[in-house]
């Protein structure tokens, strides 16, 4: 903040003797950091107190809640649905990868290749989000209906006996199987992947690749040495941007999924809503929120970008 | 089509014509897209939890806490239901029935439809609820299990029967009792709902199914049949089907149904518990056949040849969805009458063949044989003895076995 309240070097060629007003220069940055403050104490800080309250409360609906310090809620949460916890992570990181499997050519192309098509490719990543959410998940089950075509094709070329082996999907379907799930979370969360990757990609510099080429790398050299290591910061916050919210979604579980692929999410939303039991959802709230932290800190470390993001 | 003259059209073919609008999508939006996107649920649930540190205790009151009634000098109601849930002329923005009941009564009705999930809409009323306020409605439409809790907190208000003598008089015998209500003293059903059973039967392809144990054990239909997330639709049928009765059940044939059905996730012979959106996996032939909700099954049946239903020997599970009136509303006559005035059997007659759940007024058969022929004979909607004598509903449950029941039947469910 120090630095916006001291007077700039003058750049431009303005008299150096008309200084910034400094008294009404102090002050600034505050009120400009209110609106964003605020908007965090009451969206975000005070719900987080209230969650945390109610995670140690104990009581019922008739008898009201009161905060007992029951920490035991925590321990009895996590032991009960830890397989739920695992699933996510398992699910969210797969769909995190084949997001970056898919997204990475896609977003190397719109930046590189895509010419005068740029725009119109980026609109095809970008127009889905103009479509709900719901919409676009429930369209998945028309796509991979049992007698679709997509299944009927995979059954043909025995795909899913290989995928039913692995234990990703039961039968001859693909729906109502972890694998649909997964498929859901990649689609509902590419265009994030995509987005920072190309933001990334599309900054550095062509001649940088020249450069490289006039020193007799190769191709693929220049991807390993050059490209990839520049593109870091949108493979890291893409990552980010697709394993945090996957972690927690429930919508593809529930919809694409059956009951042994429940998730963290749907678990959460069953707990608040249905059994009312209203500290365990609190609790498993910031079981998740604590667990989705610790994940990402290690990450971002062992990335090594820290001062990237 | 050709002469099309909106005017000339007798009311059988207006009718018929609103059912074939009604189904296919239209079919699909009263529960499912909500009850699944529960995003918007967390989010009600979020604010919810804003309302200040601490859930206080339900202030308990017999009778519920009556506001002054301003029925005299504010002659309007207002009205909150479901989605989907009422008679609509063709330009889709008017409701007949309620123009009607304006004309006569003077008394303005403002309709919201604003409840799309039970347990959604109570997060949503239960803040002000608790705190003594009111919560802007004078009219609420809820499933029986809400209902009731809404009634053992003490959060409605008990009906004056000077004010309903159609309701009183025109309620059909297999709703009257209902043991959370007993005469009906707080709450007066809108539709009732039926739990059946649904087929594709395409899907099916000449195997039988006639009852809950079909599903559960036909290897035949591995991965392909469904049941309900509302757990006492799924729970009734499976423990009617165990030959227990749904209204007298102990926490132990509870959990024998629990462990039956989770055999049955565990083979995978359960392809999915599903909300409202089972009727997408029916038509498309996913389910070959699962639990369904008759109103729903009427709809899927006029849009796709391939659907049917059939009632099991052992019985069926009906709920209803019930008008109550919460603590404070500010005009209690005015919603009484209106409550009323659906039990006199012409509007209830209009209402029924528009959208075709079970009709819970007694003596609306000729009335709605003059609209629509068909749906006066659909036992699905206007239940015959027979029908009737099947139809079964679930006990209530004490608060501590309600959370106890939810909570077995959530974990057989995946979440």
């Amino acid at each position: 903040m120090s630095t916006l309240t001291e007077a700039p070097p003058p750049l431009t060629p303005a008299a150096p003797e008309q200084k910034p007003p400094r008294i009404r220069g102090r002050w600034t940055p505050y009120w400009l950091l209110l609106p964003g403050i605020l908007w965090l104490v009451v969206f975000f800080a005070a719900p987080m107190v209230y969650q945390a309250s109610t995670s140690v409360q104990t009581g019922s609906l008739e008898e009201g809640y009161k905060v007992t310090w029951h920490f035991a809620t925590y321990w009895d949460a996590v032991s009960e649905y830890w397989p739920q916890f695992l699933r996510s992570v398992a699910y969210a990181a797969s769909a995190t990868v084949l997001c970056l499997l898919l997204g990475y050519p896609l977003a190397y192309l719109i930046a590189f290749r895509a010419g005068r098509w740029r725009n119109l490719i980026m609109i095809l990543v970008i127009a889905p989000f103009f479509t709900s959410f719901l919409i676009r998940t429930l369209a998945w089950k028309t796509i991979l209906a049992d007698g679709g075509p997509v299944v009927g094709a995979l059954n043909t070329l025995h795909v899913l006996d290989v995928t039913s082996w692995l234990g990703w999907t039961s039968g001859d379907r693909v729906l109502a199987t972890p694998l649909a799930v997964v498929c859901g979370l990649t689609y509902n969360f590419l265009p994030f992947m995509i987005l920072p990757l190309y933001t990334s990609l599309e900054r550095i510099d062509g001649r940088l690749h020249e450069a490289a080429g006039d020193l007799y790398a190769k191709p693929s050299t220049v991807f390993r040495k050059v490209t990839f290591p520049l593109s870091m910061p949108g493979v890291v916050s893409g990552t980010l941007l697709t394993f945090i919210p996957a972690t927690g979604d429930y919508v593809n579980a529930s919809l694409l999924g059956s009951a042994d692929t429940g998730m963290i999410g749907n678990v959460i939303q069953s707990q608040f809503l249905r059994v009312l039991d209203y500290p365990t959802a609190a609790a498993l709230s910031f079981v998740l929120m604590a667990a989705i932290l610790a994940m990402v800190t290690f990450y971002i470390r062992k990335s090594g970008t820290e001062d990237l993001v | 089509m050709e002469q099309y003259e909106p005017d000339r059209l007798s009311p059988a073919q207006v009718a018929a014509m609103r059912r074939s609008l009604r189904s296919g999508r239209a079919a699909l939006t009263r529960r499912s897209l909500l009850r699944a996107s529960t995003g918007g649920a967390l989010a009600v649930g979020g604010l919810g939890l804003l309302s200040g540190c601490g859930i206080p205790a339900a202030g308990k009151t017999e009778g519920g806490v009556s506001a002054e009634d301003h029925s005299k000098e504010e002659k309007e109601v207002r009205f909150s239901n479901w989605t989907e849930y009422m008679d609509v002329d063709e330009s889709g923005r008017r409701h007949p029935t309620l123009e009607a009941f304006t004309k006569r009564t003077g008394i303005k009705v403002t309709y919201t439809e604003d409840i799309n999930d039970n347990s959604e809409f109570f997060g949503k009323i239960q803040p002000q609820l608790a705190a003594g306020q009111e919560t802007g409605r004078d009219i609420i439409v809820l499933t029986d299990w809400l209902a009731a809790r809404l009634i053992r907190l003490g959060w409605v208000q008990k009906l004056d029967p000077a004010n309903l003598p159609h309701a009183f008089a025109n309620l059909s015998p297999q709703f009257r009792t209902p043991d959370w209500d007993p005469g009906r003293a707080y709450s007066y059903p809108w539709q009732g709902i039926s739990a059946v059973i649904a087929y594709n039967k395409k899907a099916l392809d000449g195997i039988e199914v006639k009852t809950v144990s079909d599903l559960l054990d036909n290897p035949k239909l591995k991965g392909r049949v469904g049941f309900l997330t509302e757990m006492r639709d799924t729970m009734g049928m499976t423990l009617l089907d165990m030959g227990k009765d749904p209204a007298r059940f102990t926490d132990d044939d509870y959990d024998a149904g629990i462990a039956r059905l989770q055999k049955g996730v565990d083979r995978g012979q359960i392809r999915r518990f599903t909300g409202n959106d089972y009727t997408s996996d029916l038509s498309k032939g996913d389910f070959a056949a699962c639990l369904a909700w008759a109103g729903d099954v009427v709809q899927l049946k006029a849009d796709n040849p391939d659907i049917d239903f059939v009632i099991p020997d052992s019985g069926y599970v009906t709920s209803s969805d019930n008008m109550l009136i919460p603590n404070k509303a500010r005009h209690k006559t005015n919603a009484e009458r209106l409550i009323d005035y659906y039990y006199e059997p012409g509007p209830a007659a209009e209402l029924a063949a528009y959208i075709n759940f079970v009709c819970p007024v007694d003596g609306v058969k000729d009335d709605l044989a003059k609209i629509d022929e068909d749906a006066a004979n659909n036992p699905l909607i206007i239940p015959d003895k027979a029908m009737q004598a099947k139809s079964h509903s679930f006990r209530s449950l004490s608060s501590k076995e309600e959370t106890a029941y939810e909570e077995k039947f959530a974990k057989l469910t995946g979440a």
